[in-house]
């Protein structure tokens, strides 16, 4: 009897501690058992992010290995790889040099798809518009103010353009698709370059803010005479418009695969960090860009294992190779041969404990 | 006021008979069960005591947290911080004018909308319907209202609420965002209701009858009682639940965040103030938090943080007291 | 004669304002929950064709392809109010307890203060600091950091509903307890706990529905997770986490998506309302 009182006490004192005190703890043991189920985790940009979760999902049918990939835009990838609280990184922006800089170890970049931002808008009958940079760069500065705009008018001759305001509709996180944009900008207008400048993040004169490529897709699809830049699969999926883009050579592009791939057809440095706006190629689309995947050269840090690193140059390594059959049904371009050769070589170069790593490829 | 709740009137008999037994049983035992029970309970004191250190612990750390987080920003931004209106991460300047401005709007708005609609339920509540299925739905269903998540409204205000945001800016000839500030004041001020009419419905029983019976018995009407009597008097405590529920409303994140429109530029004319997008203290942060990229950024971040628990902390407590004083008297 | 007619006008004009000020209120009272009732009839219709069985079973598809179920945000969500749960309450009641016992104590006023100030935290800096105490430190996101963030939320609500039980028990009731010669800390294990255990179990349930909503504090700690994930130390995903995630989306299927969760979610919190109701009204006993 004094046993089964004195039992119960005990039991409440053990429950609290337990409970309070140990959780922390055992959970810290529970990570390391499950090495062998590799999960690894990925965060950053949301321009290639329908391409990301459908590769992803596959990988996992294949090979059992579960790939979480947060799409939280590509400041966040970068911020996120600095902090190493992510396996790996995504960006549409490669990461310059002061951010390098400030990064603790070397940080590899590999491209994984060309993609194309286009300008997107919500006008009635969804009309094919034409524009030019300085257009483009004057409605996002807020000169041009009305969808009737005459210089709008004198690009689209036919078309029956409203007199309604227009909504401009840019990304409110710090973003990848946003950086491609305002490089582009930034290249072909001055006053672009001395008011805004190029960034993932901006300090935008005029417009709503939406969180990542599917908030500004979902904001402009809301919006009558709204006007938006997003990555071209939002569009497609979403059925948007977009308009065709004057590029360098003087020709109206459609965004399309063969246009951003006959953009990316040049020489890719050894880093693969690389502009690739305002191409000088005659069909090539302006506002192309490679996006990367981020990571550490050495691997060992936050008491990774071994196999963990080995699951995911394993997954680098088939996203650059097999994972690409899956891009041109999302309209990604593939990577050119050359950017895979790049890629090739940096993931070879990735070391645990300074020592090569000898990984499924 | 005795009323109580329990599930258990069984266990004082069954200690009881229980007791008895034991002693009957042996005195040896009684004697060194005393002696267990003193080891027992200083055990028992010692864990209600850690525990409540551990919550002081919990607020000291989160206060300590904050601060050595943002003492980068706040020794790169200095006072600065609080008075420069640009906010821009390429460049490295932060200033917190558009979240402070836009988190002051969003409050203030919602409470202004709020307030006929809450004090007319807690009114109802109080002084007309004290029985019957109609207050019993009321409460109900405030009650439920207060329960539905941040992100639902957020969710709904955005298929709902926008709209009908739109087509104002439409008639009044400005863009049609849509997603601004009005659209999130709205959504606050539904989401406050229930908040500030649960601390209005628990003042005004709080008046004495005698003056309301003295204020019927002169011949006034119920009208009259309540705007120049019951009104009057429980002026401080609905004020008080009005500061709570401003409190409330400044630290809401979610829907506000969805609704919002998340644009950091300080409004030049006074309809685009309420009409067009804008950013409060907490959305920025939930916006921004994940991303930013360099130290200063995040530590910016964290620092608003911090001025947002300063300030929630600072209308608590005023609210609080000003309750307090209030139930006394 | 012309003074007793303007009485009489006046009278009627005052009888007339009152009436108009009672319908008045009645008015507002109505409109006010008239956004409850709005919210939701439209959850259920646009929620209910996207909940089967299959709803509760599938893994979300990848973007772009329709069906897809949120079995990962309902583990999740499990998971979070566990952990938040296991933390907050042993130490919530406990404090609850010494609170009661020690109520003029300097220590007590410090207890109570915090309490106080830890429940109007806004849930986004909650979230701020788990990410700097959890996150950081452990190096990557996971259920704990967002369990721990809960549960700092849900700790106010069971200290208060604790602490404001035990003070309704009749003190006729511990001191006959320590009278018979029962030991403090078994009078209050044994007879002022249970009978309070109403009480607290209203106040675990109210924090429970309190956190089971909250999306904001853990937009940096949990993280999200298109995968089933049982391990405390990855990310998982959660219920209001993927109701903003696919409410902010273009795309019409996640929409659908976010409804049905959204149903789920408010069935769920609702319940617990109720249920927390008539758990209070059977349980309750006058002394």
């Amino acid at each position: 009897m004094k046993h089964s009182r004195r039992n119960i006490f005990v039991m409440f004192l053990s429950v609290l501690m337990a409970l309070t005190a140990v959780s922390p703890a055992s959970a810290a043991g529970q990570g390391e058992t499950k090495a062998k189920n590799a999960e690894l985790l990925g965060a950053g940009a949301t321009f290639p992010y329908p391409l990301y979760s459908k590769m992803f999902d596959e990988y996992n049918k294949l090979f059992g290995v579960k790939v979480n990939y947060q799409a939280i835009g590509s400041g966040g990838g970068i911020r996120q790889m600095l902090s190493k609280t992510v396996d790996f990184g995504g960006t549409d922006a490669f990461m310059s040099d002061k951010e390098l800089a400030k990064a603790d170890g070397t940080i590899l970049h590999i491209p994984t798809c060309l993609g194309a931002v286009v300008v997107t808008y919500n006008l009635e009958g969804s009309p094919k518009l034409k524009l030019t940079s300085d257009v483009i760069a004057d409605a996002f500065l807020g000169k041009i103010t009305k969808w009737n705009d005459e210089r709008i008018k004198a690009l689209n001759p036919g078309v029956k353009l409203p007199d309604q305001n227009i909504t401009i509709v840019h990304r409110s996180d710090g973003s990848g698709t946003t950086f491609i944009f305002s490089d582009y900008l930034t290249k072909v207008s001055k006053d672009w370059k001395k008011q805004i400048g190029r960034g993932k993040a901006l300090n935008w004169p005029v417009g709503v803010g939406g969180k990542g490529n599917p908030g500004v897709a979902g904001l402009v699809k809301q919006t009558s005479g709204a006007m938006g830049y997003v990555e071209l699969i939002y569009t497609l999926q979403n059925k948007m418009p977009y308009a065709l883009i004057k590029n360098k050579s003087g020709n109206f592009i459609e965004p399309s695969l063969e246009t951003v791939s006959q953009a990316a057809n040049i020489d890719i440095p050894a880093d693969t960090r690389v502009s690739i706006t305002d191409t000088d190629a005659e069909n090539g689309y302006p506002v192309s860009s490679f996006t990367w995947l981020i990571f550490y050269k050495e691997q060992n840090y936050n008491k990774k294992s071994l196999d963990q690193v080995k699951a995911l140059l394993s997954l680098l390594w088939w996203v650059e190779h097999n994972g690409q059959k899956y891009n041109e049904a999302l309209e990604y371009a593939r990577l050119p041969e050359a950017a895979v050769k790049r890629a090739e070589v940096i993931l070879k170069s990735v070391v645990y404990n300074g020592k090569k790593i000898d990984f499924k490829q | 006021m005795q009323e109580l709740i329990t599930s258990d009137n069984g266990s004082i008999a069954d200690m009881q008979t229980e007791n008895i037994k034991k002693r009957s049983n042996s005195f040896d035992a009684v004697a060194s069960s005393h002696k267990n029970n003193m080891g027992a309970e200083k055990t028992f004191n010692a864990v209600l005591l850690i525990m409540g250190i551990v919550v002081i612990l919990i607020l000291a750390g989160i206060l300590v947290s904050l601060f050595v987080e943002s003492i980068p920003a706040i020794k790169y931004n200095g006072f600065g911080f609080l008075i420069n209106n640009v906010w821009d991460p390429v460049t490295d300047r932060y200033g917190a004018v558009p979240f402070l401005l836009g988190t002051l709007l969003t409050s203030f708005l919602a409470l202004v909308i709020s307030i006929p609609f809450s004090l007319a339920v807690s009114i109802v509540l109080a002084e007309y319907l004290k029985e019957g299925w109609i207050p019993a739905i009321l409460k109900s269903a405030t009650d439920l209202l207060a329960g539905v998540p941040s992100v639902i409204y957020g969710f709904w205000g955005l298929f709902l609420i926008t709209p009908i945001v739109r087509k104002i800016e439409l008639s009044l000839n400005l863009p049609p965002y849509g997603v601004s500030i009005l659209a999130a004041s709205i959504i606050l001020a539904i989401m406050i209701i229930p908040y500030s009419a649960s601390i209005a419905r628990e003042v005004i029983p709080l008046v004495p009858v005698d003056i309301k019976e003295a204020s019927y018995s002169l011949g006034a009407t119920k009208y009259e009682t309540i705007k120049t009597i019951i009104l009057k008097y429980s002026m401080s405590g609905i004020l008080a639940g009005i500061v709570l529920s401003l409190g409330r409303a400044i630290g809401e994140t979610m829907a506000v965040t969805m609704l919002i429109g998340n644009s950091n530029i300080l409004p030049k004319n006074f309809l685009s103030l309420i009409f067009n997008p804008g950013n409060t203290m907490a959305s920025v942060i939930a916006n921004e938090f994940t991303e930013a990229t360099g130290n200063i950024y995040l530590s910016s971040l964290v620092e608003i943080g911090l001025l947002l628990f300063i300030v929630s902390f600072i209308l608590n407590v005023i609210g609080k007291r000003i309750i307090r004083k209030f139930v006394i008297e | 004669m012309m003074n007793n007619v303007d009485t009489d006008k006046h009278f009627k004009l005052r009888k007339l304002k009152n009436k108009v000020f009672k319908y008045f209120l009645y008015f507002l009272s109505g409109l006010s929950i008239i956004p409850l009732i709005l919210i939701i009839l439209h959850i259920i219709k646009n929620g209910i064709s996207a909940v089967n069985i299959k709803f509760f079973t599938s893994m979300p598809k990848p973007v772009g392809e329709s069906g897809g179920g949120i079995l990962n945000a309902i583990v999740g969500t499990l998971m979070l109010v566990t952990i938040a749960s296991v933390m907050a309450i042993p130490v919530g009641i406990s404090t609850g307890i010494y609170l009661n016992e020690h109520r003029k104590n300097r220590l007590s006023y410090y207890i109570q203060l915090s309490a106080e100030v830890l429940q109007s935290i806004p849930s986004i800096v909650i979230g701020i600091v788990a990410w700097i105490w959890i996150v950081l430190p452990m190096g990557h996101f996971s259920a704990l950091s967002g369990g721990i963030a809960l549960g700092i939320m849900m700790l106010p609500t069971i200290i208060k509903s604790t602490e404001e039980t035990l003070k309704l028990i009749p003190h006729s009731l511990k001191e006959a307890s320590l009278a018979l010669g029962v030991p403090y800390y078994k009078t209050i294990l044994k007879v002022l706990l249970p009978a309070s255990l109403s009480g607290i179990v209203t106040g675990i349930l109210i924090g429970i529905a309190r956190i089971a909503g909250e999306t904001a504090p853990l937009l940096f700690t949990a993280f999200g997770n298109p995968f089933l994930n049982f391990s405390i130390t990855k990310p998982v995903a959660s219920l209001p986490l993927l109701i903003f995630n696919y409410a902010t989306s273009p795309y019409d299927d996640w929409h659908k998506i976010a409804w049905g969760a959204s149903l789920v979610l408010i069935t769920f919190i609702f319940t617990l309302n109720i249920f927390t109701r008539l758990f209070t009204k059977k349980y309750k006993v006058k002394f």
